[in-house]
């Protein structure tokens, strides 16, 4: 498995790793199975991502994509950060090796999972925002799909 | 980075020095060609010979009993395939294996299923042993072939391979055994282990990679695998790979000779490996019996700590290991021998495969329990599954 520099930069040193006792928005996708999970926290003020923390149970290319997603949305308003796509964490990390793309799209399903829940607990339907987060069913290991 | 280590000798080890000086001359003075007539080609077929006398000796076999392959999962499919085609003529198209033998095994063994064959593929039980009782149970009078592994490449559980072969010839039965982890581990005697077919490989023991070798006992039919020469008594065409032969030759001796001396202390330090990490580091499971085990195998699941994660944080640290997680198979399934053995999807990602031999010393013990609980500590840190 080869990984670029920039991916091994982000295992080995994660950002925003940890939890957020009083977060706005918990969100949790993948399952143990499939051998990753991961769980973001976000902290929403005036509609800016104050703060955000990632837990991850997962190889390499799950703990870097979920650290560089903690990086590109923190700080920014809740709209753009809705706007991140799996494609935007494969290019900020210089590339993914194939079989590591679920990945990213696990990174960007936690943030939409977290945001879907911060929208609930408003009592808004998240549905219009976020659209339906799942995991997308690619991995045949896992029983539930 | 400082120390490095090495543990993972089941993947493959270094050449050793003595090895790797037996094969110079053949590559630099004796390169002529084993099937030319004049000296230095005879030079190299009879350096050739000798090679195959030392695999011979080394499993108790016959220098015409040994043929020389490029590896260890081409004398499986030879084996497996050979057998399979002479006695599908015969009416049997039954084979009987298990369920983590090594993929040069199982797949020759799905191929053959597209060919019509039916495969038997006996459950290991939980501690990854099979019996020579379900073998005997399973054979009808249309297994053409018992194909079972002397000792697992994952997990190291060394199978009744005696017990397996008795019932086998009892039956009338061909016996195949993946041997390429057990050569040199454990002391091997095909004619007392009823042995028709025996499969080894170079790498393992020292010799360099891409060579292999695979015993047929006298009297058992076997199909050319390559036709084009005379080489390998017409069996396996293509000029000789004369270097790595010799080096083979080296290695078996060497990695045969007072096989218990030189496993003790091995032992021991695996031992130490897996009672401080099973004392130290909560929730986590020596996988494979303890017992009848490889000298230099351990692998030990943690749980919340996916496996690939580890590897790579070890490699941080200078040290080599492998894992049956998901994301170092290359597949979306974790390794099939910790499913076999009834471990849960979750645990099989988490597991870490070390291999030691005689080179690891105490301090390389030392710092490998120094730096795995370090490392399942910083992973679990970050893991959402870990409430420990």
């Amino acid at each position: 498995m080869l990984y670029s520099d920039k991916v091994m930069d982000h295992f080995a040193n994660p950002r925003n790793v940890g939890e957020i006792p009083d977060a706005d928005g918990v969100g949790e996708v993948g399952n143990a199975k499939c051998g990753d999970i991961m769980k973001m926290y976000l902290k929403i003020e005036d509609g800016i991502i104050k703060d955000v923390k990632f837990k991850t149970f997962g190889c390499g290319a799950a703990i870097a994509t979920s650290s560089i997603a903690t990086e590109m949305i923190k700080g920014k308003p809740i709209e753009e950060a809705l706007k991140l796509t799996n494609k935007a964490v494969i290019e900020a990390l210089d590339g993914l090796p194939p079989a590591k793309i679920h990945c990213s799209v696990l990174a960007e399903q936690a943030i939409k999972a977290a945001f879907a829940d911060y929208y609930t607990k408003k009592g808004i339907d998240p549905t219009p925002f976020v659209g339906t987060v799942a995991c997308d069913g690619d991995c045949h290991a896992c029983g539930a799909h | 980075m400082g120390r490095f280590v090495y543990a993972d000798n089941a993947a493959t080890t270094n050449v050793s020095k003595s090895v790797f000086e037996s094969m110079v001359p053949y590559l630099t003075t004796h390169y002529g060609n084993p099937s030319s007539i004049y000296s230095v080609g005879r030079d190299a077929k009879k350096a050739i010979e000798v090679a195959r006398q030392k695999v011979a000796a080394a499993i108790g076999a016959q220098p015409t009993e040994i043929y020389f392959t490029g590896c260890g999962t081409e004398s499986d499919n030879w084996a497996i395939k050979s057998t399979a085609e002479l006695l599908k003529q015969k009416g049997k198209n039954q084979i009987i294996t298990t369920n983590f033998e090594h993929h040069a095994v199982l797949h020759t063994c799905e191929h053959l299923k597209k060919h019509g064959f039916e495969i038997i593929y006996l459950p290991v039980d939980s501690e990854g042993y099979v019996s020579a009782e379900q073998v005997k149970n399973a054979i009808t009078d249309k297994t053409a072939l018992v194909t079972i592994m002397y000792a697992n490449n994952e997990i190291g559980t060394i199978q009744p391979i005696r017990e397996i072969g008795a019932v086998c010839r009892e039956a009338g039965v061909l016996f195949h055994t993946d041997a390429v982890q057990a050569v040199g581990h454990v002391d091997i005697d095909v004619a007392a282990d009823n042995i028709d077919m025996l499969s080894l490989s170079g790498h393992k023991i020292h010799a360099p990679k891409g060579i292999g070798a695979l015993y047929v006992r006298k009297g058992v039919r076997l199909i050319n695998f390559i036709d084009g020469g005379a080489q390998e008594r017409n069996r396996r065409g293509g000029t000789e790979n004369v270097a790595s032969i010799v080096g083979l030759g080296t290695a078996i001796e060497e990695a045969t000779k007072d096989i218990e001396a030189r496993m003790a202390p091995i032992r021991e330090k695996r031992d130490r490996i897996i009672d401080t990490i099973l004392a130290t580091v909560p929730k986590c499971r020596l996988n494979g019996g303890r017992d009848k085990r490889l000298a230099g195998n351990v692998n030990i699941s943690f749980e919340a700590v996916e496996g690939e994660a580890l590897l790579l944080r070890l490699d941080m640290m200078g040290i080599c290991g492998s894992s049956g997680s998901a994301c170092t198979s290359g597949s979306l399934d974790p390794s099939h021998v910790l499913m076999a053995i009834g471990l849960p999807h979750e645990i099989a990602h988490g597991s870490l495969r070390l291999s030691i031999n005689e080179d690891t010393t105490d301090e390389d013990v030392d710092y490998i329990l120094e730096c795995v609980p370090k490392v399942i500590i910083t992973l679990r840190a970050m893991s959402p599954i870990w409430n420990g």
